[in-house]
């Protein structure tokens, strides 16, 4: 293998070493940029908000106190950080239980039901929406956050797969090694599958908290805009039209940084988690 | 998916039911029940507070006179078809180039993957700044580079922006696919053909490029649904008063009608409307699959 490799083949290596270098850089800058002016913007003083330099001079956090002064801030959070547990909870359960059947249990009906269950994966959210919408309305339930969390009670394709997909990697053996003990199919469950689950429960667990975090359409339809009510998005989304036209980027800057924080708090703590369940829905199929 | 796995006996039975409970009520009420609705729904004249009268196919009929429903499907086709090649093709570009063995792999990893954590209502908040016509971050850009300023948001040129802040939004999750996949491909294959006297580039079309299929072939779906589905940045980016966008894609045209106007019948012919080209575009994908995506 050595005998080919030439002079010739190290500079072209190096070459494509550098070029491979140069546009991997040039993305990230586009990647991290914009979020580089985020920050910057959000110390600035207002008369400075359209200074083309990413380190603000003079840095201020009068940004920071305005905000509070705007909106219910700590409300919205409380609102949206809520939301997003019991959206956790419910996946967690409803989808670990189905996993943990579709993986392990042998019953007629399976693979039709899951293949079922699969193709439900394909259908746009615009199609369940007005349904769903009417239905909570008939409940009495449309202004407050129910219809925002219930859903996550009843499973969900995504969910469900991820986990399968998991509990199919964990050996067989444990499973009957436990019903040799005798235990039932529904301590194995528990006893047995949940705990060696922990790192999908976790890739489950943080992508149903970062789509809620960021969910904008549901909280916009079923929500009052009543700013102590809503969530975060729909917060600053409100905010920007209030504020843009007041011209105070740099206050709305500040909210959207804080918005974002504890999402990448989260991706800095969990980021294998975040790659691992994003590969384990891609590759086995 | 094989036929394996533990019989459930007795009382078990009962137990598998009720671990089963929750996804089943999903999938009857929840989602084939929804379809199911929406399709009723769209033969029916309903505003919420009078009873619904029949309609027959009169919703459908009307979509293809309605100019602004004309305009919003444009808009999510011209979308859609901007928007996952450009999603399929950007990020398996970054992820061939990070398999390529290289120092400082996981730093790139995590700038690429900032956006996809990101809420879009934040993102866009920062690129409205950035796509500024007077005092953007990007016109000042193209200036120091000698070029004219753009006027990201007028006319024609709204739809573009909107796209490019999209895909940049959906390059991270791209890339962890196809590194998955690229992951996945036996070394021996590239070792066999290294002996077999191939190049880099006979490597890179022979091997890598027909393993990649099958991550190509879900990324696609998976970026196509997005894309029809796509309402957060364009609704930051472009939209006006009364629930309207300079930018109107049909979950706009959709939203307008049943929670603004509340016409129900019309939002769900819409809606299936919608459905009906995913569908479509999904039988299209599974018959290339059959034919050009290489499982090993």
């Amino acid at each position: 293998m050595n005998s080919s490799r030439g002079p010739g083949v190290r500079t072209r290596t190096m070459v494509l070493d550098f070029a491979t270098y140069a546009i991997l850089a040039l993305g990230a800058i586009m990647m991290v940029l914009p979020f580089l002016w985020m920050i910057a913007t959000s110390f600035k003083l207002p008369a400075d908000q359209f200074t083309k330099t990413l380190i603000p001079h003079p840095a201020t956090l009068a940004n920071f106190r305005e905000l509070w002064g705007h909106l219910p801030f700590p409300r919205l959070m409380w609102n949206s950080f809520l939301l997003s547990v019991l959206n956790v909870v419910g996946q967690l359960l409803t989808c670990s239980m189905g996993a943990f059947v579709f993986a392990v249990a042998r019953f007629r009906g399976r693979n039709l039901l899951f293949t079922l269950l699969m193709v439900t994966l394909m259908i746009p959210s615009q199609v369940t929406l007005i349904p769903n919408f009417i239905i909570f309305r008939y409940m009495g339930v449309l202004g407050t956050q129910v219809p925002l969390w219930l859903p996550a009670f009843w499973g969900g394709a995504f969910g469900t797969f991820l986990l399968r997909q998991f509990f199919l990697t964990v050996p067989r053996d444990l499973a009957d090694a436990a019903r040799v003990d005798g235990a039932s199919l529904l301590g194995i469950y528990w006893r047995v599958y949940l705990p060696l689950a922990k790192p999908a429960l976790a890739a489950l667990s943080i992508f149903t908290f970062m789509w809620t975090w960021n969910d904008l359409l549901h909280p916009l339809v079923y929500l009052p805009t009543d700013m102590n009510k809503t969530t975060l998005t729909v917060g600053l989304a409100f905010f920007q039209q209030q504020l843009a036209q007041g011209g105070k980027f740099t206050v709305l800057m500040s909210g959207a940084l804080i918005s974002i924080l504890p999402l990448i708090a989260v991706f800095f703590i969990a980021q294998r988690q975040f790659v691992e369940g994003i590969a384990l829905t891609g590759v086995k199929r | 998916m094989g036929a394996s796995g533990i019989k459930p006996l007795g009382r078990e039975r009962f137990w598998v039911a009720v671990l089963l409970a929750p996804t089943l009520f999903g999938l009857v009420f929840g989602a084939l029940g929804s379809v199911l609705a929406t399709v009723i729904l769209s033969l029916t004249h309903w505003d919420l507070l009078t009873p619904p009268t029949w309609a027959g196919l009169a919703n459908y009929g009307k979509l293809f006179t309605d100019d602004k429903f004309v305009t919003a499907l444009t808009n999510t086709v011209k979308f859609s078809a901007m928007y996952v090649p450009g999603v399929v093709a950007a990020s398996l570009v970054v992820a061939i180039l990070m398999n390529r063995k290289i120092r400082g792999v996981s730093v790139f990893r995590t700038f690429y993957f900032l956006p996809v954590v990101t809420s879009a209502v934040a993102a866009a908040l920062v690129w409205q700044m950035i796509y500024g016509k007077e005092t953007g971050l990007l016109n000042f850009i193209l200036e120091k580079l000698g070029l004219a300023p753009v006027c990201w948001f007028c006319a024609k040129n709204a739809l573009y922006s909107v796209v490019i802040v999209n895909i940049w939004g959906a390059v991270g999750e791209g890339m962890i696919i196809f590194l998955a996949g690229l992951q996945c491909i036996p070394r021996e294959y590239y070792e066999a053909a290294t002996v077999d006297g191939a190049g880099d580039w006979q490597r890179f079309w022979r091997i890598t490029m027909p393993l990649i299929t099958p991550s190509i072939f879900f990324q696609t779906l998976i970026s196509t649904i997005n894309a029809f589905q796509a309402y957060d940045y364009i609704y930051m980016l472009t939209r006006r008063g009364q629930g309207d966008s300079s930018v109107p894609v049909v979950v706009f045209s959709i939203y307008r009608n049943a929670f603004n106007f509340h016409r129900m019948g019309e939002a769900s012919a819409q809606a299936i409307e919608l459905a009906a080209i995913v569908v479509a575009l999904m039988a299209f994908y599974f018959w290339l699959e059959r034919r050009y995506v290489v499982y090993e």
